[in-house]
């Protein structure tokens, strides 16, 4: 029986990586994922494993290139500016073909910001903080047994596709604490060898970690190999809950902490009478277009609710089309809304 | 002085004269035959001179010299 | 006509770590000589099988083909930092860095910095041509005062474009580097001198010693604007002048 202890999240996205065999471990300190790399710097030493703390984002997310190139497991984390930073690193192990997990503990921005939960960054998540045609997996954990969970399953996710994965969680998951119930540590010599990695040519031929074609139509291949690769993740990957849509007449369309803060407001409502009912993406790339677009067949209005201006928003419009309303209501600058605001909402456009 | 001689690949070579320069017997030079780039390519004008030193095939740029030296008997 | 081999041995030829590609370099570029005293240093250590190096982003961004070893080809300034995530990963590999002066000196400042100050065990190479050679000869951190390049056409001036940086002795201020040496390959003793070096910075990592960085002044003669002869000549009498030959530390 796996023990069951008080953790806050980012402690627990720290404590599956390293269950889940990180071998490496390259970040730079920022607020509010501190407890993450803390733990990170306690642990993966005394296991015999690596713990640099990089001299930036960018330095770290180019040490993440190397060890991912040199066929090990390995893990960046960071809050919003520092995933900016991150962004051409990623774009290099997007077209590189290199697994690699990269934590966002969301926090308020523009620019500096502030250190509040938010979820501003669902846009350079999935639409591509980098340059180039690219994708990344993104997991949208909900609560802090989850977040374990997912960043698990980012490992394996990584690894059969060969691509960065982020785990896109916000400030107040990382810091708000839950009784979890660890996983049991994968076996690391159990995990498939990668032939393709930079371990010393020895009895074969160079392998050569690479983005890079002047000539374009070898170029052009390299990128419809990736096309190919990401059209098997979406056909594969996607995942998401929904809870009570069956019956319902209004649905919320939220991710990671308001979808928390969702389910309360769903319990509200129906003491009221309203038949409300929540879908949850939880791989916000893939996003469940067509799970979401059947609900909405069904229903008057999906209501998307973010601690935004309203980006995921925008994919929940593009699923939803004509078949539903597609209100919004957001939060900004760290504003966490209470499940009474986000209620009050719902009943503007319970008719 | 031991007798050496060079072996210059013309496909290899650049025609950049490094090699004709760093050559303390004035063996090589310019032959105005061009390779399929273009360029001049570097020959033996003078091959009596070679010393087998290898001044020339250490400053090629694009290890388009090889270098024989006769061997010297103990 | 060349005299026959009948008689003779070979002495000198292609070292065999390296593949049979012909370097994309311009003529008189110091680029080959330095892969060429590279690839013979990987040789005489045996090291091939264990050696991963690096390809930055200039004009040996095509590094990755003249090796017969694993590769990876990375972001601009950001080699130590992929080194660091290499050599961290896989401890027993001979992992080496291979840069030029505004990878390593401009944008990868901060990297070449850090790896060198956590005494980080690779090997790094500096190309210091003192001029951006593949984006068509631009000012770089260790170009000259009064050298002109197409972002100082009138020749650079210490205001508002500031002073040739001299990273060597920037890095052999750090407590950590174990080798720290300025070389250069514009004459045969030279070329030997530098060869030397190469192989103690490789013979330090090998034995585990440490962080060695190797500046090798090198020309451009494409960009300087003069033939590879005569940049050889601006190396011997005035680069060197500013940039002083000779090993920094050697604490090996």
């Amino acid at each position: 029986m796996a023990e069951r202890l008080l953790l806050r999240g980012n402690e627990v996205i720290a404590e599956a990586a390293i269950r889940a065999g990180c071998q490496c471990y390259f970040a730079y300190p920022i607020t509010p994922q501190a407890e993450l790399l803390e733990h990170m710097a306690r642990n993966m030493p005394r296991l015999g494993r690596t713990f640099v703390q990089a001299e930036s984002e960018i330095a770290a997310i180019n040490m993440v290139y190397g060890a991912s190139g040199a066929g090990v497991r390995v893990m960046t984390s960071s809050s919003s500016p520092g995933i900016s930073l991150k962004m051409e690193g990623i774009s290099y192990i997007a077209g590189a073909n290199l697994p690699a997990v990269i934590v966002n503990i969301v926090r308020g921005g523009p620019g500096l910001g502030n250190i509040a939960p938010s979820q501003c960054d669902y846009f350079q998540a999935t639409k591509g903080g980098g340059h180039g045609d690219y994708r990344m997996i993104v997991l949208g954990p909900s609560t802090v047994p989850e977040a374990g969970e997912l960043t698990m399953l980012a490992f394996d996710l990584a690894d059969a596709y060969r691509v960065p994965v982020m785990i896109l969680a916000d400030g107040m998951l990382g810091q708000m604490m839950e009784p979890v119930e660890l996983p049991d540590s994968i076996d690391i010599d159990s995990l498939p060898v990668k032939d393709w990695a930079t371990t010393g040519a020895k009895g074969r031929d160079p392998n050569i970690i690479l983005s890079f074609d002047l000539d374009p139509e070898n170029l052009r291949r390299m990128n419809l190999e990736l096309q190919a690769k990401y059209r098997k993740i979406e056909e594969n990957e996607v995942r998401y809950e929904e809870y009570q849509t069956e019956d319902a007449d209004l649905v919320i369309a939220a991710y990671g902490t308001i979808a928390r803060i969702a389910k309360t407001v769903v319990r509200m409502a129906r003491e009221e009478g309203i038949k409300l009912g929540l879908f949850r993406p939880i791989t916000l790339w893939p996003f469940p277009y067509e799970p979401l677009r059947t609900v909405a067949e069904r229903v008057s209005t999906i209501l998307t609710v973010e601690m935004s201006a309203g980006q995921m928003w925008e994919d929940v419009r593009l699923a939803v089309c004509e078949h539903a309303a597609t209100p919004f209501y957001g939060e900004m600058g760290g504003i966490v809304p209470t499940p009474h605001a986000i209620l009050r909402e719902v009943k503007k456009h319970a008719g | 002085m031991p007798k050496g001689t060079v072996v210059i690949d013309a496909d290899r070579c650049k025609g950049c004269g490094l090699c004709i320069a760093a050559c303390p017997q004035d063996v090589l030079a310019f032959s105005g035959n061009l390779n399929r780039s273009g360029y001049d390519v570097v020959h033996m004008e003078k091959p009596e001179a070679c010393i087998g030193c290898a001044f020339c095939a250490m400053t090629c740029p694009d290890i388009a010299i090889e270098v024989y030296r006769e061997k010297v008997a103990a | 006509m060349p005299a026959s081999t009948e008689n003779m041995v070979k002495v000198f030829e292609r070292p065999a770590s390296l593949t049979d590609a012909r370097f994309t370099y311009c003529p008189g570029c110091h680029h080959g000589i330095l892969t060429r005293i590279i690839g013979n240093t990987i040789d005489e250590l045996g090291i091939a099988e264990r050696t991963i190096g690096i390809a930055p982003v200039g004009c040996s961004v095509f590094a990755y083909l003249w090796y017969k070893c694993d590769s990876q080809q990375v972001a601009h300034g950001r080699a130590c930092a992929v080194a660091t995530g290499i050599k961290r990963a896989r401890p027993d590999s001979i992992v080496f860095s291979y840069q030029g002066d505004g990878d390593l000196a401009s944008i990868g400042t901060a990297e070449s910095i850090h790896a060198a100050n956590r005494g980080e065990n690779f090997t790094v190479i500096f190309v210091n041509n003192q001029i951006y050679g593949m984006t068509g000869g631009e000012m770089a951190p260790t170009t000259l005062i009064g050298q002109k390049t197409t972002t100082t056409p009138e020749g650079r001036h210490a205001e508002g474009f500031g002073y040739p940086i001299r990273f060597s002795e920037l890095v052999a201020q750090l407590e950590a580097p174990v080798y720290v040496t300025r070389q250069s390959l514009h004459d045969t003793r030279h070329i030997m001198q530098t060869t030397k070096a190469i192989r103690k910075a490789f013979e330090y990592q090998v034995e585990g010693k440490g962080f060695s960085l190797v500046e090798v002044l090198s020309t451009c003669p494409t960009n300087w604007r003069m033939t590879p002869v005569q940049a050889n000549k601006h190396v011997e009498e005035t680069v060197s002048a500013v940039f002083p030959l000779g090993d920094l530390i050697d604490r090996g």
